[in-house]
């Protein structure tokens, strides 16, 4: 039991590892490097000699990358561009919205989730299923910016209720940035939960289908008795893989719909440094959203490990 | 009487066995609504040019936002182009670059998937902590770092896109390949000393087709999604050519007083990532292949 989590942080941190390489010979074997793509036609004489050495473009690109690495694990991304300040300053604040988007949806998601997928595999084929089921294929089909577009449009525009983008400086605090997130958290909530709920529901349906849950029904277990006994507990275990996989999806992909509602977090900094040409800032992004997903991922194996009585008997057999 | 049976049935041809897995598709409702709706907009990317009423460049600054009437069936837009004619053209590029880029994704992805899958070891180890990597950089931003320093233009974008959603199909193939992998036809190919290649060819491949094909399937919606999200933020085609993800996003700023041009592309795009993704679906079914428990890579 250990040693497997040991050896799925290792893998992590192996993969890290390799993102990190990924992004920095990346950003090296694209055409210009981050001065001359970020001074564009000023790319000459004093300007790009000071851009540089400010980023330290005169060494070679292998110590560049072993300080870049030291640094980086210590928390010091180097310097932004666009930004004229420390990259890890810029991050802060959006770190922190993002979080707060996040997870709100994550909190009124999740619930729904569970609710949608189970009462649909219930009542598999009849009506209730048939009806959310095709809402949730609709919900999880149509790209971000058309369910954020058409919010906008019906609820801020048509119906008047609620403001369409957010108009606040990206360092805000927590109370005055929440009634901004309402439009936002739906759009990507919307998403979310169908992505949820139909894992929920062929989970479910998986066990209701299984020799064990057939066996009590013979027995005549009481019917509500057995789907929260005997079909919940092991139906929902498979489904924190999912749940992992599309909090990391909101947390780094959501940037589409942060732009769409001009929402201050992660995902707009994605845009404005790539329409900036801050190379420096993607690739602090790049793997500090790819630690997010790791870790993420990482989190919801070590769950199902602990929460699977069967895996740890097998771990412990081997 | 029975084997003669048998017989009849491994010799169908080819042309046969597509047309029953459409037959099949074609008989669920969400099937049939999903590969109407495919077949539709391929015929539309084909006749639009010939079909379209007006030219979708010509800006008229007399006509900017008109609302939709008998001429201008879908209204006009803030440059004064009829809406009608762009949304037609609208979705000609998106199918073009994403259909070659999943072709691209299932070869790349397939066959190195496959390859793991057989040869297991250092080079699986090596090549799949690759693919984790990879899969772990959030493809928006990958894709926005290579659009905004090499150019948007179809050399750049087919490719590019063809990698990055062929990489989650490297695990599929390499899932589909260790299922096959430990069945008594490939011991026994070994046994008769083929060589790799012939295995992968003669004996993997046919039995892992269906799975990859239907994967393939589902990447292309997502692509579509991807390139349509690409355009949105100004990274993808490039004005004046007419395209739905770019085409939502002028209209946006207007659609306060002007909906018709922005309700339009919309339309178009949503109908069109719903017909790939019902049929996919479908297609899945008719299979036998489960797609449900999969998460949203």
């Amino acid at each position: 039991m250990l040693f497997l989590i040991i050896k799925r942080i290792l893998l992590g941190l192996i993969t890290l590892f390799i993102v990190s390489l990924i992004t920095f010979v990346g950003t090296e074997i694209l055409p210009g490097d981050a001065c001359t793509t970020y001074l564009e036609r000023q790319a000459f004489g004093e300007q790009l000699e000071a851009c540089y050495r400010r980023l330290g473009l005169n060494i070679p690109a292998y110590e560049r990358y072993v300080s870049w690495a030291v640094n980086a694990i210590q928390g010091d991304f180097g310097y932004s561009l666009s930004g004229e300040m420390p990259i890890k300053e810029v991050l802060g604040p959006r770190i922190k919205n993002s979080l707060v988007l996040a997870s709100v949806a994550i909190f009124i998601g999740i619930p729904i989730a569970l609710i949608l997928g189970i009462v649909t595999a219930l009542w598999r084929d009849k009506l209730p299923d048939v009806a959310i089921s095709t809402v949730t294929i609709f919900a999880m089909t149509i790209p971000e910016f058309i369910s954020a577009t058409l919010l906008i449009l019906i609820i801020a525009i048509w119906l008047e209720w609620l403001p369409g983008i957010v108009i606040v400086p990206t360092d805000v605090s927590f109370f005055e940035l929440l009634p901004n997130i309402i439009l936002p958290v739906i759009a990507i909530a919307m998403i979310m939960t169908a992505h949820m709920a139909r894992m929920v529901r062929s989970s479910v349906i998986q066990v209701m289908a299984s020799e064990y849950v057939q066996m009590a029904i013979l027995k005549g277990v009481p019917y509500w008795k057995m789907v929260f006994k005997h079909v919940l507990p092991n139906a929902l275990l498979p489904a924190i893989n999912v749940v992992a996989l599309t909090i990391a999806w909101l947390l780094g992909g959501v940037v589409v719909t942060e732009v769409v509602f001009n929402y201050p977090g992660l995902g707009r900094l994605v845009i404005e440094s790539i329409s900036n040409r801050d190379l420096p800032t993607v690739q602090a992004l790049a793997i500090i959203l790819a630690s997010i997903y790791v870790s993420i991922n990482l989190l919801a194996d070590l769950m199902t490990l602990m929460l699977n009585p069967r895996l740890k008997t097998l771990q412990i057999r081997k | 009487m029975k084997l003669d049976n048998i017989y009849k049935e491994e010799k169908k041809s080819n042309f046969a066995k597509v047309s029953d897995i459409i037959i099949t598709m074609a008989s669920r409702p969400s099937g049939f609504i999903g590969l109407s709706i495919l077949v539709f907009h391929v015929i539309l990317a084909f006749i639009s040019p010939f079909i379209a009423p007006y030219d979708f460049k010509a800006i008229n600054p007399s006509l900017m936002l008109q609302a939709p009437s008998a001429e201008y069936w879908f209204g006009t837009d803030d440059l004064g182009r009829d809406v009608f004619t762009r949304t037609i053209l609208g979705g000609r590029t998106a199918l073009t670059i994403t259909f070659f880029g999943s072709l691209i994704a299932l070869l790349w992805g397939g066959l190195l998937g496959i390859f793991c899958g057989l040869v297991g070891g250092k080079t699986d180890d090596i090549v799949m902590r690759i693919v984790d990597a990879f899969l772990s950089i959030p493809w928006i931003l990958a894709m926005l770092l290579i659009v905004s320093l090499l150019g948007t233009s179809t050399e750049v974008l087919i490719p590019a896109l063809g990698f990055f959603y062929g990489k989650g199909i490297v695990r599929v193939a390499r899932a589909a390949t260790h299922d096959v992998i430990a069945k008594d036809f490939i011991v026994s190919a070994r046994a008769r000393g083929h060589s790799n290649f012939s295995i992968i060819w003669n004996e993997i491949i046919p039995n892992v087709r269906d799975a990859i094909l239907v994967e393939g399937a589902m990447r292309w919606s997502w692509m579509l999604l991807g390139f349509s999200s690409l355009s949105f933020l100004g990274f993808g085609v490039s004005p004046p050519t007419p395209d739905w993800g770019l085409m939502i996003s002028n209209a946006r700023g207007l659609m306060s007083f002007a909906y018709w041009s922005v309700i339009a592309p919309i339309v178009g795009l949503s109908s069109l990532i719903i017909g790939i993704n019902l049929t996919a679906d479908a297609f899945a079914k008719a299979l036998g292949i489960d797609r449900s428990t999969k998460a949203p890579v």
